[in-house]
């Protein structure tokens, strides 16, 4: 135990932990840059149809099934799966097999939780709307968009949490980030590889949870912010 | 039977007290009824009676004993209690709700089984909603199954909080018909909390009007009340048509009627147009024996050799014996003839007219 | 360099090794059931705190949301120096999840009974404890029940990652297939994870309805 101690503060100390290219500030960058991304492209691939489906109230029953079916699914086994995949299509190991996996579970809880907010936007305030000669389109950009943004912007948080999570395990399908402290930790048997990168991740994590809490003022209109926040849909990592 | 003494009760926070310095007196087998505007305490009073609500200070006896010396469940299994939103047990079915306090109290099954066939007779239920979920039942049927259940173990002293609040209009009224005839059977002794001064006076042999802070205004019985109120506070709540008020409060059955300007289909018009003349009138009511056939204007009887020849009129509006006199000047007021034709199951029974009634009231 | 790619599912593969996959069922089994009824344990505890004492409500769901937020393979990475590669270490970082979940439905459950319903209770002469038992907890259950179902779905998928920490279960077959680069094991091992998963949550369904039958009744016309 105090060997562990001892070793933990040696390596925190070191210079060459922080620094350098395998080092902990370039994999935590490495590790938000990729998350991010794999946000951006799976909001931006999900957030049009269900704003769209939202809005027209179609298509509930798919959402229900895709609720059920995505908590049943491991993240860890959509990673692993896209690795070979990758292979297949010759785009090799590391980066792709990990930034796929990361878009693919990041889209339904994305999807399901707008779809979700755009619908429960309350009929009455709709209906005032429509009353007042808002067009479609107008009803959507005005009324529907902003007060279901608390909960969009609740899916995209917990969301991101997720991917921070999953990217975490990309250091087995040969990807690098601050999952590789830990997986190679395993790999070597060292413990103090292991623990900086769970505390590192945990962290971030964390950080992200609280980034994301704290832009809520700037992002949300005033009047949306919810009093309490119920969680949504998606399963954590 | 209950006595509150110098009750106070002043909610953490509060600034002044909800209930200050109640005092009333419950006889046995009495119907009280609190009634007073919101925030008069009279909610709370009733929930210190079973100390749903503890007071903070003064003291409450129930039936000889302090309230606060027993326990607060074992008292509460020998009050019933019955409130707006009923509150019955979702996932009991009903002959289970109505069972509750029996099986607190350690009935064997048979005795429980029979005493809910019985209640469920008792508060005119259909026996084969027993196997039922609440859910399943409207909110009248709800609330008879409440009063049944709070009536199971036959506790002395019943408690109600706008039990018949949360129906319409028209269950309301039948709801309230078939408790009074209950209560004249079972002679408990009832508490019973309204905002609505018309049932407070219905179902009330005392009422305690009470004003903000459990102020007691006045404490006696309606016709009482209603005749002098102690005060303004009390008159304002009253209404001003605390005159017509007092009507409701006297049966017809309870006059005695005067017979007024009757013929028979078998009498000559003759004997009608002297009727008429006797009571200085144009018209007359038409009898067939017992039943009431119509009337007639005395031009309707030109030319004919009976009564019965002639097609009578129907009044607009009869009033059964067993209504009050308000219902009758509800009638004086809708006929043409101004008069308020009072009949029972077999037929005709007599009249009134405005001059009457007014004579009834001064007395 | 790979080992297969022509047929990502090798059928005869599965045959041979069904043995394998018994066994490893075996153990998804007791690491998701282990960390739900001790997460159940814990979470009734901690809930009873929070309704009896309110204040304690706020604290009690941070810490959960805290945990619930911190990715598992974190959780697990930073306990293995203290607990090492074990089930101890595995179960702390599942019963973790469970907490935030499970505390939130049965409060909200518990919360969500009738208030007319609570008052007749007592009015009639129940004790506090007998209210809890047998007028709360009955009327919470549909609601508690779905947190758990949630909870053990969420637990199976978790469960995966704890291979990771020398556990076995459906994430030992992934991650063989991963170092092999043999799709099949893959594949069957995310399979199994996601049957399992969906037989759970139908079966708790089935409780839950079973436990529940008076939310099917509706009002009939007299």
């Amino acid at each position: 135990m105090s060997d562990f101690l001892a070793d933990l503060t040696d390596f925190v100390a070191d210079s060459s932990t922080w620094l350098g290219d395998a080092g902990l500030l370039v994999r935590t960058r490495d590790h938000v840059l990729l998350s991010l991304f794999a946000i951006a492209v799976a909001a931006a691939v999900t957030l049009p149809p269900a704003l769209w489906l939202g809005h027209r109230g179609r298509g509930g029953f798919v959402v229900g099934a895709v609720v059920n079916i995505g908590r049943a699914v491991p993240s860890f086994g959509i990673l692993a799966i896209m690795l070979p995949v990758s292979l297949l299509f010759g785009w090799g190991i590391g980066f792709w097999p990990t930034f796929v996996a990361l878009v693919a579970l990041a889209m339904p809880p994305i999807f399901t939780n707008t779809y979700t907010g755009v619908t429960e936007v309350d009929r009455s305030v709709r209906e005032a709307a429509l009353g007042m000669g808002m067009t479609g389109p107008q009803l959507m950009a005005r009324t529907e968009l902003p007060l279901a943004m608390p909960v969009i912007w609740t899916a995209l948080r917990i969301s991101s949490v997720q991917v921070v999570a999953t990217a975490t395990l990309g250091a087995v399908v040969g990807w690098g980030g601050l999952g590789r402290y830990v997986i190679d930790g395993f790999a070597q048997g060292n413990d103090v590889f292991v623990f900086v990168g769970g505390v590192s991740v945990a962290l971030l994590a964390i950080g992200v949870d609280v980034a994301f809490s704290l832009a809520e003022r700037i992002v949300l209109p005033a009047g949306t912010r919810h009093r309490d926040r119920t969680e949504l849909e998606t399963a954590p990592t | 039977m209950i006595r509150l003494d110098n009750v106070s009760k002043t909610f953490p926070g509060g600034a002044s007290p909800a209930v200050g310095d109640l005092s009333l007196d419950v006889d046995r087998g009495e119907f009280v009824t609190l009634v007073g505007p919101s925030g008069c305490g009279k909610t709370t009073t009733l929930k210190m009676i079973n100390r749903i609500i503890e007071p903070t200070s003064g003291e409450i006896w129930v039936d000889g004993v302090a309230a606060t010396e027993t326990p607060a469940p074992r008292l509460r299994r020998s009050i019933g209690y019955v409130i707006q939103q009923i509150g019955l047990f979702p996932h009991r079915t009903i002959a289970q709700n109505i069972a509750t306090v029996p099986e607190l109290l350690g009935w064997d099954q048979a005795a429980t089984r029979n005493r809910v066939d019985e209640l469920v007779e008792l508060v005119g239920l259909d026996p084969g909603m027993l196997d039922r979920y609440p859910s399943e039942l409207s909110g009248g049927q709800q609330q008879r199954v409440g009063v049944a259940r709070a009536l199971a173990a036959d506790p002395p002293v019943l408690l109600m909080d706008e039990p018949f609040g949360a129906v319409d209009p028209i269950v309301r009224s039948r709801l309230q018909d078939e408790f009074l005839s209950l209560q004249a059977e079972l002679r408990k002794t009832v508490v019973f909390v309204t905002h609505d001064i018309d049932e407070a006076i219905r179902m009330g042999d005392r009422i305690a009007i009470l004003n903000i802070g459990g102020v007691l205004e006045q404490f006696d019985t309606p016709d009482a009340i209603l005749t002098n109120p102690a005060n303004e506070f009390v008159a304002d709540f009253l209404g001003e048509d605390r005159g017509i008020k007092r009507l409701s409060l006297i049966r017809l059955d309870s006059l005695e009627l005067p017979r007024g300007p009757v013929v028979d289909v078998s009498d000559g018009p003759e004997v009608a147009r002297s009727v008429m003349r006797e009571h200085d009138l144009t018209w007359v009511t038409v009898l067939d024996g017992r039943r009431l056939a119509g009337w007639v204007w005395e031009s309707d009887l030109e030319g004919v050799a009976l009564v019965g020849d002639v097609e009578p009129r129907q009044f607009r509006v009869t009033v059964n014996c067993r209504a009050s006199l308000r219902e009758a000047l509800d009638a004086i007021v809708n006929t043409r003839n101004n008069v308020g034709v009072i009949v029972d199951t077999d037929g005709y029974v007599g009249m009134l007219t405005l001059d009457l009634l007014t004579e009834e009231l001064a007395s | 360099m790979l080992a297969q790619t022509d047929p990502f599912i090798r059928w005869d593969w599965i045959a041979d090794h069904l043995d394998d996959m018994w066994q490893r069922t075996i153990e998804h089994s007791i690491l998701t059931f282990l960390a739900i009824g001790i997460g159940l344990v814990l979470a009734i505890g901690l809930s009873m705190l929070a309704l009896r004492y309110r204040r304690t409500y706020a604290p009690v769901t941070w810490v959960a949301g805290v945990l619930y937020t911190i990715p598992s393979i974190a959780l697990f990475a930073f306990l293995v120096p203290f607990t090492g590669l074990s089930l101890v270490t595995a179960e702390i970082g599942l019963v973790s999840y469970t907490l935030l979940i499970l505390i939130r439905n049965i409060v909200a459950g518990i919360d969500g009974v009738p208030a007319s319903v609570v008052e007749s209770a007592l009015a009639m002469g129940y004790t506090r404890r007998r209210l809890f038992w047998k007028v709360q907890v009955p009327l919470a259950l549909p609601v508690i029940l779905a947190g758990v179902r949630i909870a053990a779905v969420t637990i199976v998928g978790l469960v995966t990652v704890t291979t990771f920490v020398g556990q076995g279960g459906y994430g030992a077959i992934i991650l063989q297939g991963l170092r092999r680069l043999f799709a099949t094991e893959i594949i069957v091992g995310t399979v199994l994870a996601i049957l399992f998963a969906a037989i759970l949550d139908m079966l708790l369904l089935l409780l839950q309805r079973r436990l529940a039958p008076w939310l099917r009744a509706r009002e009939r016309p007299t």
